[in-house]
């Protein structure tokens, strides 16, 4: 895996055209760092941002540093010298190819070894109710079946030393596991959102408004015993979805 | 003068794409001139004259539009240069797929969308495997594993080109396709095509209305695969 020890955003302007309050962030490796604020405040675009390693060249004009340099223009298009990994809102499949070939694929794409396709099915199957099979049409699968299987070929595939992922959204996938599975071991990842959960679970959250950045959150002792208790109405929720699937009768929770 | 061919399949954002490029092109001090081609309409000239550079419209009517744009190669680029400009973008029709009208001392870009799927780059021929630049389309609209197996698939059929995500709407990849098309080569006398057109005349490019086999004459080839010569 490449390495990325600090990922630095230079700011730049607002929607208005003014300097943003934040004018620069390092994040460090093992660090989850949320991105708050409404619908419109510039969420996507600051992950956005990220994504292309902006050098001033995008509307929010802000520049992207690794370990305090630009980085090079291969890294920011050969997918496998790419430093991030991405989990988009756009979680349905348009390839028509079964679950195993489009993963054996995507592993050729990354300069990784085809079996590889496996594990990431077997993980992806800890992570949802309804099971993955390898002979499954990608085009067929449910809403929490693509998230799980888009995370898992995140955590094995891609392994990029940078994650960025704009919304979990709560359909039949387990929410702690996903970003547990994500961050893996000694990454930087950034989440956009506004689930309270996935928000409590970053150490620091940037606060968007009007399309730029206006302040940091460190995340408090309070928010955190608040994110165990979600923790437990999260996988309430999924035991429930699971007992309503099997078309099985709820009993009272005490 | 350089001269950009762009080429692609319909709807894959050709003119949007380009439109930022002409724009990017325009603030790093080039002239750029665009020459659109269509078969029967068109109104993508007047996006273009919004940014205030020469732009013509070539309409091939019932002439193929990729030999109608070889066929003008020469009086297009007699155009650019009278209106002073050192880039000529030709935007093509993006019909057949089985034409590449990529002349060889061009920059040859091909334009493909990422939602017609990862078997697409193999289904699109001579147009994409002989272009310099592959533009790859709405990836926005799919996931990164998606979008990293469609570019796995563009240089399985096109191993020495280079490959630009862009996005019509955002102007995403268009920085990257301007400077490309700076550093493309310049035009020369004598130019020839990279890679040779459909099978011969067919009657029905002479005007043969009536279907079925007893009515054609020329290289022809059956259902089976089997190609064979009928005629004097």
């Amino acid at each position: 895996m490449v390495k990325a020890s600090r990922l630095t955003i230079l700011g730049g302007v607002d929607k208005d055209g003014h300097h943003e309050t934040l004018n620069k962030i390092d994040i460090y490796q093992g660090e989850i760092v949320g991105i708050v604020g409404p619908t419109g405040s510039g969420k996507s675009s600051l992950i956005g941002d990220v994504e292309q390693f902006a050098r001033g060249d995008t509307p929010s004009r802000r520049t992207i540093l690794i370990d305090g340099e630009e980085p090079s223009a291969d890294m920011r298009s050969d997918p496998r010298k790419k430093l991030i990994a991405q989990l988009s809102q756009n979680m349905h499949f348009l390839a028509d190819m079964t679950v195993e070939d489009f993963l054996r694929m995507h592993a050729k794409s990354r300069g990784r070894p085809p079996q590889i396709a496996d594990r990431v099915i077997e993980l992806a199957n800890t992570l949802t109710g309804e099971p993955v099979h390898p002979t499954d049409h990608l085009t067929i699968l449910s809403g929490g079946q693509s998230r799980a299987l888009m995370t898992a070929d995140i955590a094995v595939i891609s392994d990029s030393p940078i994650v960025l992922i704009d919304e979990i959204e709560n359909a039949g996938i387990k929410k702690r596991e996903a970003l547990e599975m994500l961050a893996g071991e000694g990454k930087i990842v950034i989440v956009v959102t506004h689930d309270p959960m996935l928000a409590l679970m970053s150490s620091r959250r940037i606060v968007m408004k009007n399309g730029g950045m206006i302040r940091v959150i460190n995340t408090t002792e309070e928010e955190l015993k608040v994110c165990q208790d979600l923790d437990k109405v999260d996988n309430w929720l999924i035991n429930l979805r699971e007992v309503i699937r099997q078309g099985e009768v709820v009993e009272a929770t005490p | 003068m350089k001269l950009v061919v762009v080429a692609g399949t319909p709807g894959a954002g050709k003119t949007s794409v380009l439109i930022h490029t002409v724009e990017s092109l325009l603030r790093s001090g080039t002239k750029p001139a665009v020459v659109k081609i269509d078969c029967l309409w068109t109104e993508d000239d007047r996006r273009f004259e919004r940014l205030k550079v020469p732009v013509t419209v070539g309409l091939s009517k019932d002439m193929c539009p990729d030999h109608f744009s070889i066929y003008n190669v020469d009086d297009m680029l007699n155009w650019a240069e009278e209106k002073e400009a050192d880039i000529l973008l030709n935007e093509t029709a993006g019909l057949c797929l089985r034409c590449a009208p990529y002349p060889d001392n061009c920059l040859a870009v091909c334009v493909i969308d990422v939602t017609t799927g990862p078997n697409a780059p193999l289904k699109v021929g001579p147009l994409l495997t002989t272009a310099d630049v592959v533009v790859a389309t709405k990836g926005d609209m799919v996931s990164q594993a998606e979008r990293e197996v469609f570019r796995e698939r563009i240089l399985e059929a096109n191993p020495k080109c280079r490959i630009v995500e862009a996005n019509g709407l955002s102007g995403k990849g268009s920085a990257e396709l301007a400077e490309l098309i700076q550093k493309g080569p310049d035009v020369t006398e004598n130019m020839k095509l990279r890679h040779n057109p459909p099978l011969a005349i067919c009657t029905l490019c002479t005007g043969e209305l009536r279907v079925s086999k007893e009515h054609h004459r020329g290289v022809l080839r059956h259902l089976d695969g089997f190609l064979e010569y009928t005629g004097e």
